[in-house]
């Protein structure tokens, strides 16, 4: 059992959980994520470790609420336990000095990126960060994103907070201003294909963290295939990083709705569980 | 070797097999005809998950053992990689010795329960047996009876836990907790070294957990093996990836002095045809996982599965059996199997091949998928298929299947699921540069011993052997016990 030792709202559907794994957060680097399971009866998801104290033996998680096992995670209170937890999985972010980088989050894509840009910044880059949401209420980890990158553009659809716009539109303006090394891009996957397409246009070497659907997490099903560059690779143990270029984003959007139906419905029957329990 | 043979014989010697033997005629042994297993009832037992064989009772399995000869020279133990001592423990069935029968079984094995169950018996002990070798006549159901005895021990609630030697204090790890770690651990567990077993998943047991169905191997079985493991003392990890959570040098500092790797051949492959990534298409450890370990089919779980009325599996072994037959009862009203070669060359089990005919499965043989097509939504409705003819025998000896030009067809479908094989897992291999592989990718090994090139490392099962079977998995797994305790008494 994995102790929860700290949780800390973010926001409404973003919450910042501690769990104690100390063998985890001793061999965790940048990069690498963890998989989840909530219950005897619980699935298996997969989280971006987002950050780990080496010395008192635990891992940050950041999580948003999209569905049951999210919110099965985020309703643990301190002292209460996550049933299974394994890692640290997938290959960890290659972190070198390169100039300077373009780091892109949206939606959620923004816990998974933190750690990435903690470590390019204590590798010496020079760091821009453009955070993207739909609104004022989902921009996250600002204030932790500001603590590394040395600009920190943030975009709002609706233009309640930050500027308005596209996460490309920040990225445009960085680049019409910046000469960039290299580009990092995590968050859904469309806003992923969009971003792609701009650093394409502009010839900078772009990687994307992919959060496709996952079972076990070590290869051994297949549920989290992708094609990449023509060939098909599984993002828990190849990646979950690849050349953006490469990556075919239109089959990666049909696979991830593989299952929204039946998960829609699980969540709206779990929605209406608590609600009476809470009732009760 | 020679060793064992006096052994054999001295037991064979005792006076109760002797009284055995004169109590029948071996005539009359040899004129009775062989045992049918008990089943459910093809179209009763697709509603569900129940176990399709149902066991012996006592009567059925003591008139099965009195079939068997107590051969001067069993054949039938050549048969079997743990070296089962055969005709012992049918004797004891005879004898009605039920659970003295058990306890030979554990005397070289750690889960007759499971072996009696998943065996290909047919191409193992049965195959030596006298009857099959000499009389050209049915085997002895050593397999229905060896899960005869196990199952009569775990029902009794009298397990005997085997005679675990004093500790001697030296920590040994074992990496995957399938059949090959677990024999492993037993067998180091009985020699008296302190044993910890870490599994990457959340439960034990590899692929008896993951892969084979409750309809074959209810897990409570495997858990009844595992809980005498652990009263045997030996320890369990779960969720610890050798390699990852830790490394092996990491576990050398926490004092482990020798490692078995028995992590297994996860990882699936599949045939790279055009369209093969969308939705709908699993690997057959994708669907089969979503259903034994997280139990998607049950109301309560989280995970999800999708299948549909019209399910193909593509591949003709076990694993391709197992998805099949789960589809049929996962509600698929057309469940097909689609395999290049013929029946003859299918590589399952010849029981499943029979039950997954009662059960009302299509077999396509001379058949291979060429292509995926799919909705707008990316979901595949229709594989393309076309018809193959066996030419000449290639490097394994089989037929080679060529592709007949134009005998193209199309089929519908909603779900698709690929059972082509796999091949070795290589995170232990990616985490150990020293470690010699293989061109296939699995752990090269000393035959005899079954040490890796890294002296104090041992493999066994399919992470050496590529996809195999369960029995072999134990066998390598007994004998790197055995390499490993000279090795370490040797240093
Ligand atoms: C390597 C990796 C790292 C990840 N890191 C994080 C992280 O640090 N924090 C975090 O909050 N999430 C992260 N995710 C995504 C997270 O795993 C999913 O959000 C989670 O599994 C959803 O489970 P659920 O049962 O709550 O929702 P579900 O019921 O499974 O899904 C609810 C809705 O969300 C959509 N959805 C499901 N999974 C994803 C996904 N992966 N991407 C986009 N949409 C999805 C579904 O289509 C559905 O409409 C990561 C994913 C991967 C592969
Ligand atoms: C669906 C299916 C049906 C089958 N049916 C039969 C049958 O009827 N009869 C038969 O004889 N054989 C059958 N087989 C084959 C048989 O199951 C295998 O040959 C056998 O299980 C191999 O045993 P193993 O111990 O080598 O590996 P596995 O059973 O694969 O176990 C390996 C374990 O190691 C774990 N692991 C891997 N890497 C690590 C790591 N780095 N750290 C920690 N743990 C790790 C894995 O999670 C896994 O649990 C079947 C296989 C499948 C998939
Ligand atoms: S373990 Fe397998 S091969 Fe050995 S006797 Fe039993 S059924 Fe036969
Ligand atoms: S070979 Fe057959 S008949 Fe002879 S001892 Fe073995 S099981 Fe009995
Ligand atoms: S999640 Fe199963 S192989 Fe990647």
């Amino acid at each position: 059992m994995y102790k929860v030792v700290d949780k800390t709202f973010f926001s409404e559907n973003v919450v910042k959980i501690d769990v104690e794994a100390p063998r985890i957060a001793k061999a965790r680097r940048a990069g690498h994520f963890v998989m989840v399971k909530i219950g005897e009866k619980g699935e298996r998801f997969p989280l971006t470790i987002a950050g780990a104290d080496r010395d008192k033996g635990i891992i940050t998680l950041v999580v948003q609420t999209v569905g049951v096992s999210s919110r099965k995670l985020a309703a643990l209170e301190v002292g209460d336990s996550i049933t299974d937890l394994v890692g640290p999985l997938g290959q960890a972010t290659h972190i070198e000095n390169k100039g300077t980088i373009l780091a892109c989050g949206g939606g959620v894509g923004v816990a998974p990126l933190l750690p990435i840009v903690e470590a390019y910044k204590k590798a010496g880059n020079r760091v821009i960060t453009v955070i993207a949401a739909r609104n004022k209420d989902l921009i996250i980890l600002e204030e932790q994103m500001k603590a590394f990158s040395d600009e920190l553009i943030i975009m709002t659809d609706d233009g309640s907070y930050g500027q308005k716009g596209l996460v490309t539109e920040g990225m445009e303006a960085a680049i019409a201003k910046e000469d960039i090394s290299e580009a990092m891009i995590i968050g859904p996957a469309v806003m992923m294909k969009f971003a792609s397409l701009t650093t394409q246009k502009h010839n900078i070497p772009t990687l994307a963290s992919l959060n496709t659907i996952m079972v076990d997490g070590t290869g051994m099903c297949g549920a989290c295939r992708i094609t990449v560059g023509g060939k098909t690779k599984f993002v828990c143990v190849d990646g979950p990083e690849f050349d953006a270029h490469q990556v075919d984003f239109d089959e990666m959007l049909l696979r991830l709705n593989g299952y929204k139906e039946i998960e829609k419905a699980a969540e709206s029957n779990y929605l209406k569980e608590n609600n009476k329990n809470c009732q009760a | 070797m020679e060793e064992r043979d006096s052994y054999l014989k001295e037991e064979r010697a005792q006076q109760w097999r002797e009284d055995l033997r004169k109590k029948i005629k071996n005539k009359e042994r040899t004129q009775q005809v062989r045992v049918k297993m008990n089943e459910v009832d093809a179209n009763e037992r697709i509603k569900s998950y129940v176990e399709v064989n149902a066991g012996l009772n006592v009567e059925q399995a003591q008139a099965e053992a009195s079939r068997c000869i107590d051969c001067a020279n069993p054949t039938c133990i050549s048969g079997c990689p743990v070296e089962i001592n055969i005709p012992k423990f049918i004797k004891r069935i005879e004898q009605g010795e039920f659970l003295e029968a058990a306890k030979t079984l554990k005397e070289t094995s750690t889960l007759p329960a499971v072996c009696g169950r998943v065996c290909p018996q047919e191409k193992q002990c049965e195959a030596k047996c006298f009857y099959t070798q000499k009389l050209k006549q049915d085997p002895v159901a050593i397999g229905y009876l060896e899960r005869f005895a196990a199952d009569y021990e775990r029902e009794s609630g009298q397990i005997s836990v085997p005679e675990v030697k004093e500790k001697n204090n030296i920590k040994v790890a074992c990496i995957g907790s399938g059949p090959a770690g677990l024999t492993f651990a037993g067998e180091m567990a009985k020699r008296g070294y302190d044993v910890t077993v870490f599994e990457a998943l959340h439960e034990i047991g590899g692929v008896l957990k993951y892969g084979i169905p409750e309809f074959r191997l209810p897990n409570n079985i495997v858990d009844v093996e595992i809980n005498a493991l652990k009263k045997m003392g030996v320890e369990f990890e779960t969720n610890f990836i050798v390699g990852k959570t830790a490394t092996i040098e990491d576990l050398k500092e926490e004092g482990f002095q020798a490692f078995f790797a028995g992590s297994g051949a996860g990882l699936p492959r599949f045939m790279g045809i055009p369209g093969e990534n969308y939705i709908g298409i699993l690997s057959s450890n994708e669907y089969l996982t979503r259903i034994n370990l997280m139990h998607a089919a049950e109301q309560d779980t989280d995970t999800p599965v999708v299948s549909g009325k019209n399910v193909m599996v593509i591949g003709g072994g076990n694993t391709a059996m197992d998805s099949v037959r789960t589809a049929k009862r996962l509600g698929a009203d057309r469940a097909m199997i689609v395999y290049r070669r013929s029946m003859d060359e299918m590589p399952a089990r010849v029981e499943e091949i029979h039950h997954a005919q009662e059960e009302g499965i299509e077999f396509m043989t001379l058949t291979n998928p060429i292509e995926y097509l799919a909705n707008d939504k990316g979901r595949v409705n229709r594989v393309v298929v076309q018809k193959m003819e066996l030419g000449e025998p290639d490097a394994s000896g089989r037929r080679r299947p060529m592709p007949i030009e134009g005998s193209e067809e199309t089929i519908e479908v909603e779900t698709v699921v690929v059972s082509v094989g796999v091949s070795p897992n290589p995170i232990v291999p990616d985490s150990l540069p020293d470690l010699k592989t293989t061109k296939w990718g699995t752990i090269a090994v000393n035959e005899e011993n079954l040490q890796s090139s890294i002296p104090e490392m041992f493999a066994g099962g399919d992470i050496v052997r590529g996809g195999a079977t369960v029995i072999l998995a134990m066998g390598d797994g007994r004998n790197a016990a055995q390499s490993m305790d000279q090795y370490l008494k040797n240093e």
